[in-house]
């Protein structure tokens, strides 16, 4: 698969010992054209293993330690430090195990955390977090330093592992879609939509067309409140607390249009299976294409602005650089990838209905640092922006949702939609009477948490709020 | 910079005017009287995610901007809790959190105040209790005040964070003590 110049897309554990007494590892990778899932059967023994991946797919190992925490399936790799399990469950006790009741609690107990030690003159090191200094997600790193350059920067993740898989176990199929809005609350649209479709192509019942019109419009807000968020705070960490103030003043007013379209300002309960909740206001139409307009007005002219600031551009370019052989042999994914020159966006190169209607181009940048990250959202915001015109030009007749039967048990399903972080995936396992038997959910952040290690060397501590914002990646996607 | 200043004034001043449910007649001068007589400086908040899904930061990170213009009212966000009155916390609380959420509550000097933000960080949410959740901020540190929704409005938290110093400024020993 590597020497195909595939990436590893997910890898993911199930506990099938009551269907057939065996365990199974799933691997998704992620080609020009295609996505490939290789079953890997494991027979229940007492120490149930498997050949791991990570000597030619270095994004494994995370993923890795994360089946053990989860399933007690060893790979080969030497790294068994929990990931996931910090102290909150004995070591060995498996969550997503069948015979494993998920009601069980256990009290803290206090386990060390060895992190790698970097020796020599002058080095310390730096803790932060898992509460950090902003109003931002949880999580840990340890920056073993020099005066003031990082020579190290290991991350400690899984403070926001709140049992997402097992709880999916517990919910009808018809429910899964709420949960799944909910495991990274900026991804909304594009977890409820990969849900979705997974359910939908395990039971065929395709989306009429106007419900995905509408999903993918609601997809590209997503991506744009986002970027313009982002584009903000990384103005503001520049020291440009005007960027902040301007672009979190366009994000409400787009938040604000998804209230009045949508009736939400974040689309949590928006898609449903079988299509959307709502159906477009009125004069939704008229209104939307006056909002593109005097957005794209206004970020066109605070993008001139911040091309010709001197100051910002000094803090932008060059810093936390990610070339791009580094991104394609870590399995890069979506946003930060096309940063450092990977064409690939799957609203592209895997398109799915409507976006196989649209003549769309990756928007890819080729220098790998925080300015090509910030000009890849700048150049996104307004592709969306034409996505969007697009779509509502183009608005099929029909109703919005259909009705979608209880699927047959023991289909797998996958639903991959590239969101603004990069591609999410869904695969759906049934089970019987309108259950859910196993349904696993990947976050891109997986894949680029990894690349924040390398992006930051070199560069000084007070520049890592900036790469790391540049990067923004998801915790509580990652920790599930 | 030239462009830079048109900007401002082409964009002008977009603050709204905030009505809080105790006392729907103050503005903006009013509540930050308010908070003057209550504490005698600006009100600081602590945030802490304790195993939210990223939803209500998103909220709260909105306070900040120009329509909602916290600092306009005497309210800021300070990077330490040592430096806080008030802690909003977000979750359900994850047990990889409790700990951390136990700690900051410590480091928090008295009177000290809790927000729980969200239907999660009220009850628990979708995810309740599990292996890997204790459900409400509830269950592990006291909570003042909880505003629901999932995520609820950057207004509806506005409104609990002044409803709850109000509360807690009509009745001085309602803080909790430790």
């Amino acid at each position: 698969m590597r020497s195909k110049r595939g990436n590893l897309l997910s890898l993911w554990g199930t506990d099938d010992r009551d269907r057939d007494a065996r365990y199974r590892v799933y691997a998704a990778y992620l080609e020009a054209k295609s996505v490939s899932v290789v079953e890997h059967e494991i027979d229940a023994g007492t120490t149930p293993a498997y050949p791991g991946i990570a000597e030619i797919f270095p994004s494994a190992p995370r993923m890795e330690r994360a089946i053990f925490d989860l399933l007690g399936i060893k790979s080969m790799q030497a790294d068994y430090r929990g990931w996931l399990r910090h102290a909150g469950w004995p070591n060995e006790v498996f969550p997503l195990r069948r015979d494993f009741d998920a009601k069980s609690q256990y009290s803290v107990i206090s386990e060390p955390y060895p992190f790698v030690q970097v020796e020599g003159d002058g080095v310390h090191e730096i803790p932060v977090g898992p509460v950090h200094a902003g109003t931002i997600e949880p999580g840990h790193f340890r920056f073993s330093v020099v005066g003031e350059k990082v020579l190290r920067l290991e991350e400690r993740l899984g403070y926001n592992h709140k049992g997402i898989a097992k709880r999916f176990e517990q919910l009808p199929q018809r429910r899964g879609h709420s949960l799944a809005a909910r495991i990274s609350g900026d991804s909304a649209v594009t977890y409820s939509w990969a849900y979705c479709a997974a359910l939908e192509a395990i039971t065929r019942t395709p989306c009429p067309r106007l419900g995905a019109h509408l999903r993918a419009l609601a997809l590209e807000h997503e991506r744009m409140a986002n970027h313009l968020g982002d584009l903000g705070a990384l103005g503001n960490d520049a020291g440009f607390a005007f960027g902040l103030t301007h672009f979190s003043r366009l994000k409400e007013d787009l938040l604000r249009t998804n209230q009045a379209i949508f009736g939400a300002r974040y689309l949590m309960d928006f898609i449903v299976p079988g299509g959307v909740a709502t159906e477009l206001p009125e004069d939704a139409l008229q209104s939307l294409l006056g909002q593109y307009a005097a957005l794209e007005h206004e970020v066109l002219s605070l993008r001139n602005i911040y091309d010709n600031h001197a100051g910002i551009q000094d803090r932008f370019r060059e810093a936390g650089v990610l070339s791009n052989e580094l991104a394609t042999n870590l399995d890069a994914m979506g946003l930060a990838a096309r940063a450092s020159s990977i064409e690939r966006d799957l609203r592209v190169n895997l398109p799915w209905y409507p976006y196989n209607n649209l003549e769309l181009k990756a928007v890819t940048q080729a220098a790998g640092d925080v300015a090509a990250r910030v000009n890849v959202r700048f150049d996104e915001v307004f592709a969306s922006m034409d996505i969007c015109r697009t779509l509502l030009e183009h608005l099929p007749d029909g109703p919005v949702r259909c009705a979608v039967p209880d699927a047959k048990p023991d289909q797998l399903g996958l639903g991959i939609i590239e969101g603004w972080r990069g591609p999410v995936l869904i695969a759906l396992e049934t089970g019987a009477d309108g259950s859910i038997r196993r349904c696993h959910a990947h976050d891109p952040s997986w894949q680029n948490w990894p690349l924040l290690e390398y992006a930051i060397l070199g560069n000084i501590v007070p520049d890592f709020p900036l790469i790391n914002k540049s990067f923004n990646l998801s915790y509580s996607g990652h920790d599930g | 910079m030239l462009k830079t200043i048109s900007q401002m004034i082409r964009s002008g001043i977009l603050t709204e005017k905030i009505e809080s449910r105790p006392d729907p007649a103050s503005d903006s001068k009013e509540l930050q009287q308010k908070i003057w007589r209550l504490l005698g400086r600006a009100l600081s908040i602590r945030h802490v995610d304790a195993g939210s899904c990223n939803g209500c930061e998103l909220e709260i990170q909105a306070l900040n901007n120009p329509y909602y213009n916290l600092e306009g009212v005497g309210i800021r966000f300070v990077a330490s809790p040592r430096h806080a009155d008030m802690l909003l916390v977000t979750g359900p609380v994850s047990v990889n959190m409790e700990e951390a959420l136990r700690r900051t509550y410590d480091a928090v000097p008295e009177p000290k105040l809790v927000v729980a933000v969200g239907d999660c960080g009220a009850c628990g949410g979708i995810f309740g209790k599990s292996y890997a959740s204790r459900g409400g901020v509830s269950e592990v540190v006291p909570v003042n005040g909880t505003v629901s929704g999932c995520p609820p409005s950057p207004r509806a938290i506005l409104e609990t964070i002044l409803e709850t110093i109000c509360a807690a400024g009509s009745q001085p020993d309602a803080t909790h003590e430790r």
